[in-house]
């Protein structure tokens, strides 16, 4: 069977976190907390973990910021590189691939679950997850971090197929939210990004202008 | 005979089989059980899985137990540490309803299993939910988690739970109707069970209510399916 430990890695994760992505016709919807945690301080409260690797791909970093952000710098570099030979767009397919070839050759030194996302123009808007240990899925939604675990029911009960930009915005920032009101170590305000063929559109939400839930 | 009773039985006498066994996976509850408060009673639920490391020891195990008529709890976390207190509290409570010639109160059956979760609680390493219906207060839910005790409109519990969090607090609304809390607690379960492999099995649905409780099994392919399935 295949081993995703991403919904266990969190108690060991250095930097803990809540991350989503989520494909929408013509693009794709990516989320994070803003919170970075050293034991119980938070080092910064907020984070940027939607981190560009080319013009129309991101990854969402969970795990310890050292590694992802290395990883991350060394995966844009290569995929610059990749573009400039091929004199085209690189495919999120093969951000996704150097993510993984990465993580899985020292998976026993890192410790980083990404979630690749961006458009191309040959397969449109693609969400790819490698989660800790290094495998590589596509899925229409992930999420990551140590927060992850708790939104899991509201995901999978909540997402449909085919829902529209501004659904998809809504979705993410709901879960987020949640994730963040049950994890200790998520937080913060809640970064989104679009990412379709016209460009990169970001937000943030502050933490006033949450989505409330009717808890007791 | 109640169905409970038999596997308790074929529990306690399977030796080797008893799920605190040494790995430390059993040190985790194991499980996913749910209580929520509608308009008039309440309704528990749980999963059916007992695993012992990789291994299911029983997968229709019914871990909604009765403690009196009108209230239940439903059992976590060690299997064996949960039955004991469960059938602790049951005798307690009968002396406790004889004594005091009527039916107990809800607060009064969580308040026992509080008493020994707390007493025992480096020893123990169970969470039962107390839920049931009472003439006083009517339909109430009770956590006991290592020995606290809080009254709660619903209540998760188990490792299953975890996946759930962020669902019941955006599902879960006041004064629901019975139909309606019903299935949001299959629906729960179901969830729960998908993402957590120490949850899996049928669904158990105990509803109470001023007329008494009564008890559903819902199997595994008459679950509700979700968006990946």
């Amino acid at each position: 069977t295949l081993e995703a430990c991403c919904s266990r890695a969190w108690t060991s994760c250095f930097n803990s976190t809540s991350i989503m992505a989520v494909e929408f016709e013509g693009g794709v919807v990516i989320g994070a907390d803003s919170r970075t945690t050293t034991g119980a301080y938070i080092a910064n409260r907020v984070t940027d973990k939607l981190t560009p690797i080319h013009e129309r791909i991101f990854c969402c970093r969970s795990g310890s910021a050292a590694d992802t952000q290395a990883i991350a710098d060394a995966v844009t570099y290569q995929l610059g590189f990749h573009s400039i030979e091929l004199d085209e767009a690189p495919l999120v397919q093969t951000a996704a691939s150097l993510f993984r070839e990465m993580c899985y050759r020292y998976r026993e030194e890192l410790m980083a679950g990404i979630i690749v996302a961006g458009w191309d123009p040959r397969r449109g808007g693609q969400v790819y997850t490698v989660p800790v240990g290094g495998m590589m899925t596509r899925q229409p939604v992930s999420v990551g971090g140590s927060g992850s675990s708790y939104i899991y029911g509201y995901v999978d009960s909540n997402y449909r197929a085919g829902m529209s930009k501004e659904e998809c915005l809504k979705f993410t920032a709901e879960a987020l939210t949640l994730a963040m009101e049950r994890d200790g170590s998520s937080g913060g305000v809640v970064r989104l990004a679009v990412v379709s063929e016209q460009g990169v559109e970001r937000q943030v939400i502050l933490g006033n202008q949450l989505p409330k839930f009717s808890t007791v | 005979m109640r169905e409970g009773a038999v596997n308790r039985y074929t529990l306690k006498n399977a030796g080797l089989f008893q799920p605190n066994f040494g790995a430390k996976k059993w040190t985790n509850p194991s499980t996913t059980i749910i209580a929520v408060t509608f308009d008039g009673g309440v309704v528990l639920g749980s999963d059916s899985r007992v695993s012992a490391g990789e291994s299911v020891v029983n997968r229709v195990m019914n871990k909604l137990s009765p403690l009196h008529d009108q209230i239940y709890c439903a059992l976590s976390g060690s299997a064996a540490d949960a039955q004991t207190i469960a059938e602790i509290v049951n005798y307690q409570l009968d002396v406790h309803s004889i004594e005091v010639e009527d039916d107990p109160l809800v607060c009064s059956a969580a308040t026992l299993v509080k008493n020994i979760s707390y007493k025992y609680k480096e020893e123990l390493s169970a969470h039962l939910i107390v839920a049931g219906w009472d003439r006083k207060k009517g339909g109430q839910v009770y956590a006991t988690l290592n020995g606290l005790l809080s009254r709660q409109p619903f209540a998760i519990g188990g490792s299953g739970s975890f996946y759930i969090n962020g669902f019941v607090d955006a599902e879960y609304r006041k004064n629901m109707t019975r139909r309606e809390s019903q299935e949001f607690v299959v629906n729960a379960l179901t969830l729960a069970m998908g993402r957590d492999d120490s949850s899996g099995g049928v669904a158990y649905v105990v509803t109470i209510d001023k007329d008494g409780a009564e008890e559903k099994c819902v199997l595994g392919n008459e679950l509700p399916t979700f968006f990946d399935e």
